[in-house]
């Protein structure tokens, strides 16, 4: 019961992340019609916001280490520490939390610039051209995101007041076995938060209204004489935005590695799929489901009765999924279909 | 006609010799090599030797990897006699005589093996193919080592590895020409066992997590072995694959299997992820079975401990070597290392380090360059002064013999590098083996050669 309780929570802690990203793609997808591979290097761009705010936090001049003497030796002293003492150093401690106040702007540049730049000249060539176009700039990306900060992963640290893990199954009255760490509790609210803002924003305001009107007949909306694609401009900035937060708060979690991206990519697009594509409700329900099921399929029970279901369980899922429903969970009939 | 005919004859002859000239430049790789073959693989004949480093340096080891490079860097101009000779100074036997190798001067060429076993065969090959590699040394992972071991093997070109810990690679995957100064898995098991039964008692329950190749395997087998043997009972062993990053599917069941040791036979940038979310998940702060949960890391790295941070403290495995030893061959060592990028190096350093020395000594001591004689002068040499006491290159599998370190995370350390503290050194003899007892061959001295 308690292994339950808590695969249950790696799986809603996973799947808050393949939510996030999906939702984005889907998005995009269904308004802009551009299948859009360098999605996952815009979490992993996040996540190396979080990064960067945590280098540029933790500047630091270099002093003499006396305690090795047999060589010089220095060690960082980072300038916040030097100039505030503890305040400094509480500030350094939160980069991770700060950090969104870099990756929001950080991320709308990247992705007005990306959209303005290279994918509208893709709007009206096939998905084939979009893939290979779209899966270029993510390497472009990657190998940027190499050449600045190597090749090896950079471990971010949460605060420490959220560092250490919760006893949840005292709250609960569950007893002491079951204790999650804070960390990825507060990602998992952070997730829930940001869906919702994002859910919000789409049903209940007239930009919303619109864009989901674009959503379902571009030309109609055209002709009542909107400007769909100033709109659009702006729901790509909003996915860029949503997989870059989700990249940053995901760091203290697993540090980041250049190839983080394509790593998340390739789940997310089965997300996407198993949802249904362009469906946002699909998407975040597949994003939760599969990874719960992903976290249930390494438990040592399931796995010693198939070895390895760890490893393909999400794929089964989808090609399940797909020959018994094969719009996906929450497919719409036309997209993809012309 | 006549004419026709001269000049049908002559466009004939001219297809006729083309082909001939053709199979005759095709032929040097297939036909003509065997008659080289007593020449050996890329024998220096100008006044330069060329080494080959070939190190992972992207991937999850490469950290390691560039830390390995950095000693081999060094290695090369203390052999050449350049800077303060290092541990040159104090190693013994030593037929060195800081020229070069042989009166030549040393060159290095490097690859990177990404981590990779078919991306380090593809890399050695073409140091040895294009680069002219004499030796090819390096690698941070086993799987990595024991594919590019055969591969020297097959080439006749001596492979001196790097950091390589799985049983395997002067095990069941030996061969004569390879060769490994670090320590071995089993060897760790022996050194690990008696200071975890003193220090957590002989009733526990441990846990594996195991990355899922070689090492991974050997590892979990001998902790295993020697842990059962104290009376521990193995509760579950679970592989998961290399890079996997998040870990904690794998680390939540353990909170509730009942088990009060948790053994992770993970390495480099695996082992920081899974150590950290290990502590994440509050671990170290859990009661099972009424004693303190624990957290075992059997084959302990520096560059690992410095990315996991405050999680090491406490936490007991091995290691090779230790820059803090007290001992002539570190001091020299490190000292030089130190001076020279700042930092103190790590094991995988050392290793590298005193595999480049160990190499360079006996082409002095056979007096030639030629593969079997250089493999004759490794076999059974005893040294010492690279850092790790009296050690023993064992003739029956090329594995060195020396002292294990058991190392803990350090509570209280007095500087950035004073991560690790050495509990205890434990004697050569305590982990001494029978060669025979992981089978395998060593194969002839004399092969094709490339």
């Amino acid at each position: 019961m308690d292994a339950l309780i808590l695969q249950i929570l790696n799986g809603l802690d996973k799947g808050a992340a393949y939510a996030l990203i999906a939702l984005g793609l889907t998005l995009v997808f269904g308004t802009l019609g551009v299948v859009n591979f360098a999605h996952g290097a815009l979490f992993m761009l996040g996540a190396f916001c979080a990064v960067t705010m945590q280098k540029l936090l933790t500047l630091s001049t270099r002093v003499r280490d006396e305690s090795i003497t047999f060589f010089e030796a220095y060690k960082e002293v980072p300038y916040l520490e030097s100039w505030l003492g503890d305040t400094g150093r509480i500030i350094i401690d939160y980069s991770v939390p700060l950090s969104i106040l870099l990756t929001i702007p950080v991320m709308l540049l990247v992705g007005v610039v990306m959209e303005r730049g290279l994918i509208r000249h893709f709007y009206k060539r096939s998905h084939a051209e979009q893939i290979l176009v779209t899966f270029g700039l993510a390497i472009v990306l990657q190998e940027i995101i190499k050449a600045i900060f190597g090749a090896n992963p950079v471990p971010v640290p949460a605060p420490p007041a959220v560092a250490g893990s919760a006893s949840i199954g005292e709250w609960f009255g569950l007893g002491p076995a079951i204790s999650y760490p804070w960390w990825r509790l507060v990602y998992l609210g952070f997730s829930l938060v940001i869906l919702a803002a994002v859910f919000a924003f789409l049903q209940l305001t007239t930009f919303g209204m619109t864009v989901r009107a674009g959503m379902r007949d571009r030309e109609t909306v055209g002709l009542l004489g909107i400007d769909i694609e100033k709109r659009f401009i702006i729901v790509f900035a909003l996915a860029a935005i949503v997989a870059g937060l989700a990249g940053a708060m995901y760091a203290p979690i697993l540090a980041p590695n250049y190839h983080l991206g394509m790593d998340f990519l390739v789940i997310s697009f089965v997300v996407v799929v198993v949802g249904g594509m362009g469906s946002l409700g699909g998407a975040v329900a597949a994003g939760f489901l599969l990874g719960i099921l992903q976290s249930f399929a390494s438990m040592t029970e399931v796995k010693s009765i198939l070895p390895g279901i760890d490893q393909i369980i999400i794929y089964l899922v989808a090609v399940v999924i797909l020959l018994v429903r094969p719009r996906g969970l929450m497919g719409r009939s036309g997209i993809m279909e012309t | 006609m006549s004419t026709n005919d001269r000049t049908s004859l002559s466009r004939r002859s001219l297809l006729k010799a083309s082909a001939a000239g053709a199979s005759v430049l095709a032929a040097p790789h297939f036909f003509i090599k065997g008659a080289y073959a007593a020449e050996y693989c890329n024998m220096p004949t100008g006044d330069t030797v060329t080494l080959g480093f070939n190190v992972p340096q992207t991937g999850p080891y490469a950290d390691e990897g560039l830390d390995e490079l950095k000693a081999f860097q060094l290695a090369v101009k203390h052999l050449n006699g350049e800077g303060d000779g290092g541990a040159l100074n104090t190693f013994k036997p030593s037929n060195l005589k800081g020229n070069g190798i042989l009166g030549k001067k040393v060159a290095y060429v490097s690859g990177d093996t990404q981590t990779k076993s078919d991306a380090a065969r593809a890399s050695a090959k073409r140091m040895i193919e294009k680069d002219g590699a004499l030796m090819i040394s390096g690698g941070s992972s086993s799987g990595v080592a024991v594919a590019v071991q055969s591969l020297c093997q097959e080439t006749g070109v001596i492979f001196m590895a790097g950091l390589t810990h799985s049983n395997d690679t002067t095990g069941k995957d030996k061969r004569r020409y390879g060769f490994r100064h670090f320590f071995n898995a089993y060897m760790s098991g022996q050194a690990l066992g008696p200071i975890l039964a003193q220090e957590y008692g002989k009733d526990r329950k441990a846990y594996h997590l195991t990355a899922d190749y070689t090492w991974g395997w050997t590892q979990e087998e001998s902790i295993k072995d020697a842990t059962e043997k104290l009376g521990w009972e193995t509760v579950q062993t679970v592989r998961t694959p290399l890079g996997a990053g998040d870990f904690s599917q794998y680390l939540t069941p353990v909170l509730n299997s009942g088990a009060d040791v948790l053994i992770l036979n993970h390495y480099g940038s695996d082992m920081v992820n899974s150590l950290r979310q290990a502590v994440q998940f509050g671990m170290r702060e859990k009661q099972v079975n009424g004693k303190d949960f624990q957290i075992v890391v059997p084959l302990y790295s520096e560059l690992m401990a410095m990315g996991a941070g405050e999680a090491v403290k406490g936490i007991l495995g091995t290691a090779n070597w230790n820059w803090q030893l007290d001992n002539d061959g570190t001091k020299a060592f490190a000292k030089s290392f130190g001076q020279e990028y700042g930092q103190p190096p790590s094991q995988a350093a050392q290793t590298c380090y005193a595999q480049t020395i160990l190499y360079a000594n006996a082409c002095e001591t056979a007096g030639e360059f030629t593969p079997p004689a250089v493999i004759k002068a490794l076999e059974g040499f005893e040294f010492e002064g690279l850092g790790n006491g009296k050690t023993l290159y064992r003739a029956e599998d090329h594995q060195c013999f020396k002292p294990v370190l058991v190392v803990k995370g350090k509570e209280n350390p007095s500087n950035q590098f004073d991560i690790l503290e050495v509990v205890e050194v434990v004697p050569t003899e305590q982990v001494t083996y029978d060669p025979s007892i992981f089978g395998g061959e060593l194969g002839p001295y004399e092969v094709q050669g490339c």
